[in-house]
């Protein structure tokens, strides 16, 4: 006897599933193995992972280590924010501070870098147009990923995560060159982490 | 009602407990205590719902770009208080009424601790009100979230300790109620399976009132300079809160789906072992999803993001598809037992669409399972939330979850509260048949073109995506404008709909007719038809007959329709989940 969820099943209520339901029940939970499985399979395979090293920076040393890497590789200025060209291959830094992506990167199709970014206050976001790729900006903390470009092109950097009523200033820039250096240049030295992860 | 559940016809022959009604529709006695705090909370609820609506009003008409209505400052101050009083205070008061209906008045018991009830409520409202002080007066600029080391006034923070603490108090004394009534023997056998749907409420509110204390606390010594708070612990601990009371949210609204397809259709129960499983699977594994919101964090191996972010493989999603399963086929069965036999979906043709009641049951599942489900477990897959994280596809997702499943499904089981609870008749009845379809309506638009405004990556929370001032011009696609006024237009009907909800209710608890007599001849076309026309009654368990053999239909069953219905859902996830990993294949190589 079929009764509503508002009474009280009486005695005993543990009886046999519907045929209908264990069809669904089955069905369902294979596909719950297929989302799980996915993860570790793009992980393995896949060529977008969040993963990055993460370490802890304090905000003054995560600040020194950009300006000695704008320091180093600095080609230009841009609406007052240097313009920087690392060699494919390096570690390349952006800082994220209200209301200011710091510096412009100039980046090489096809290379390999290891983008580290972080904040010297709040928190912040960073969402690459026009390829909405978005990875969280937390001070004290160092997310460095291991990027490629696969398209040339002039991107900008957008700030996500509300950071104060400036937020809708903080545009950045990253400009990917085509990369006539590639063919001369000898191949690029791949990160050990590169591809995949872990 | 049948002759096993005979408490309630006990009851009736009973000559009368004192400090206790008899509902005429159910058969339950009902506290008098009961009654006047779920109409307090429930009050309290359309108030922080009537504010919050005239935020997202005003928030629209900011985003909608051509509008663009509110100054930078006035727009994320008017953002907060739409956030606090959406997610925080409209949801969580409606659903302390809803844990003195699943346990008191389900349970024909009183309500014990009366005076701590009274004092948990009064602290709730006094929390709120510290915390609406400090966001009108724009002390609190911090969002919804507050993320340190944005600061907000310390009474903002004690605001919502104060909050917390009422509602765990609330929460303390459902699960009293529940021991009382099984001493007192108020009823007999298992709880009913909307009293388990609650009870499984109550213990996620305990886990998430817990990460609010256990964040707030500290937040607000931090806020006094008198302690130092990691700003991403804060993110992992208040998570934990942030989104876990959503979670409060899925089993309160997958309970009341159960309660909706009671009363309006006579839903039956397939399998008592199977819902409340579901149930437990939710207790286990939802609150994992506070993940969700930490995938693409520095702070976060990812093992921990995947085995988290999963549910522990998924098993709070299985149940969702559980229940997503056993409330259209509890409501396919339910009609087919009391007679709508013809062919695959003639139960769905016939089922009382003019019952408010009833479309907002069926909006609800439909919005919160093919919006709000698929859209969910696609974000909160590790890598897709690369293409998804900050992005308008988040609010897009979650204004599918929270309002056109949740709050749909609290705007349906009112329209039986005023009759049942606040022995009212509803005002503008006709108004009232109408209001679900305005607000599902308006609600899908909008969410489905804000999560597809989403893909462009346009960014959540944000003032002028125009970027006016900023030293490098952003211009997106000139189809997003489109998208961002079908948006908009969607989200001008949905507050047309949610105007309807509040005049109708407001106009029926404080100047509406007095329910008088519970017969058809006095409130047809007045209240639901499910408060005088029973349908649970025609049921063969309720007439004590025995019950009729159902049609197979091939392979689909004794109950087709569902079967077909969930196929397409399915169909419709797989095609979203891996339309969205081809997406992401599309992006730079980051690892």
């Amino acid at each position: 006897m079929h009764k509503t969820g508002i009474e009280s099943p009486q005695s005993v209520w543990w009886k046999p599933v519907h045929r209908s339901e264990k069809i669904w029940f089955t069905i369902a939970f294979v596909w719950c193995m297929v989302l799980f499985a996915m993860m570790p399979l793009w992980h393995l395979k896949g060529g977008q992972n969040p993963s990055g090293i993460r370490t802890r920076v304090a905000p003054a040393d995560y600040r020194a280590r950009v300006e000695e890497f704008v320091k180093t590789y600095q080609v230009g200025e841009e609406s007052g924010i240097p313009v920087v060209e690392a060699p494919p291959g390096s570690d390349i830094y952006l800082q994220a501070q209200m209301w200011q992506w710091r510096p412009v990167l100039r980046l090489e199709k096809g290379a390999n870098y290891t983008l580290h970014i972080s904040s010297l206050d709040v928190l912040h976001g960073f969402n690459l147009y026009p390829f909405n790729v978005n990875f969280e900006i937390v001070p004290g903390y160092d997310y460095a990923l291991r990027v490629s470009p696969t398209e040339a092109g002039d991107f900008r950097i957008v700030c996500d995560e509300f950071c104060g009523i400036g937020h809708h200033l903080m545009v950045g820039k990253m400009v990917v060159t085509d990369g006539a250096a590639a063919d001369a240049a000898p191949p690029t030295p791949r990160t050990p982490m590169q591809g995949g992860d872990r | 009602m049948s002759p096993e559940t005979s408490v309630a016809e006990r009851a009736a022959a009973e000559p009368g407990r004192p400090g206790f009604r008899k509902c005429p529709t159910t058969g339950l006695w009902v506290h008098h205590q009961a009654d006047k705090l779920i109409k307090a909370n429930a009050v309290v609820a359309t108030v922080a719902l009537l504010v919050g609506g005239l935020a997202a009003i005003l928030v629209l008409l900011t985003r909608w770009q051509a509008v663009h209505l509110l100054s930078a400052e006035m727009f994320y101050r008017v953002l907060t208080i739409h956030g606090m009083n959406m997610l925080i205070f409209f949801i969580l008061f409606f659903e302390m009424a809803v844990l003195y209906f699943a346990s008191a008045v389900l349970l024909n018991c009183r309500v014990p601790a009366v005076k701590t009830a009274w004092t948990a409520f009064v602290l709730m409202v006094v929390g709120t009100l510290m915390v609406e002080w400090t966001m009108f007066t724009g002390r609190a600029d911090v969002l919804f979230t507050s993320y340190v080391p944005l600061r907000a006034h310390p009474a903002f923070y004690l605001g919502v300790i104060l909050f917390a603490v009422g509602a765990l108090m609330v929460t303390t004394i459902f699960f009293g109620t529940l021991v009382i009534a099984k001493k007192e023997k108020t009823y007999e056998g298992s709880v009913p399976l909307v009293t388990f749907g609650g009870l499984t409420a109550a213990i996620i509110a305990v886990i998430t009132l817990l990460h609010g204390a256990a964040i707030y606390i500290p937040t607000f010594f931090w806020s006094l300079d008198m302690m130092h708070v990691d700003p991403e612990v804060y993110r992992l601990v208040w998570w934990g809160l942030g989104h876990s009371s959503q979670q409060i949210n899925v089993a309160a609204m997958v309970s009341i789906w159960y309660l909706l397809g009671a009363l309006t259709v006579g839903a039956v129960v397939l399998n008592e072992k199977i819902s409340r499983t579901a149930f437990v699977l939710y207790i286990l594994f939802i609150s994992m999803a506070s993940a969700h919101h930490l995938l693409v964090d520095p702070g976060f191996s990812p093992a921990w993001k995947v085995v988290n972010t999963s549910y522990f493989m998924y098993m709070a999603v299985l149940a969702s598809m559980l229940h997503g399963f056993t409330v259209p086929a509890g409501v396919e069965l339910g009609m087919r037992l009391r007679g709508f036999t013809q062919g695959i979906f003639g139960w769905l043709r016939k089922a009382p669409w003019s019952d408010p009641g009833f479309s907002s049951l069926a909006f609800s599942v439909a919005i919160f399972g093919f919006l709000g489900g698929i859209t969910g477990v696609t974000f909160g897959t590790e890598q897709i939330n690369i293409i998804a994280h900050n992005t308008l596809r988040i609010p897009g997702h979650f204004h599918a979850t929270v309002v056109g499943g949740t709050a749909l499904a609290f705007m349906g089981v009112t329209y039986y509260v005023i009759p049942l609870i606040f022995r009212k008749q509803v005002a503008f009845y006709p108004l009232a048949r109408m209001q679900p379809f305005f607000f599902a309506i308006g609600m899908l638009i909008f969410s489905m073109a804000m999560t597809f405004a989403g893909t462009f990556g346009i960014p959540r929370r944000h003032w002028d995506i125009t970027f006016t001032g900023a030293p490098f011009g952003v211009e997106y696609s000139p189809a997003t404008d489109l998208v961002i006024a079908v948006m908009a237009v969607g989200g001008l009907v949905a507050a047309v709909g949610g105007g309807m909800y509040i005049l109708v209710t407001v106009w029926s608890v404080f100047f509406g007719k007095p329910m008088g007599e519970c017969t058809a001849a006095n409130l047809k076309g007045r209240v639901p038809p499910g408060v005088y026309e029973i349908p649970a009654r025609e049921l063969p368990a309720a007439r004590g007959e025995p019950e009729p053999e159902l049609e197979e239909h091939g392979r689909l069953g004794t109950i087709p329709g569902t079967m077909i219905l969930v196929f397409v859902f399915l169909a419709a996830f797989v095609v979203y989940y891996f339309a969205n990993w081809k997406l992401l294949s599309f992006v730079w190589k980051i690892g």
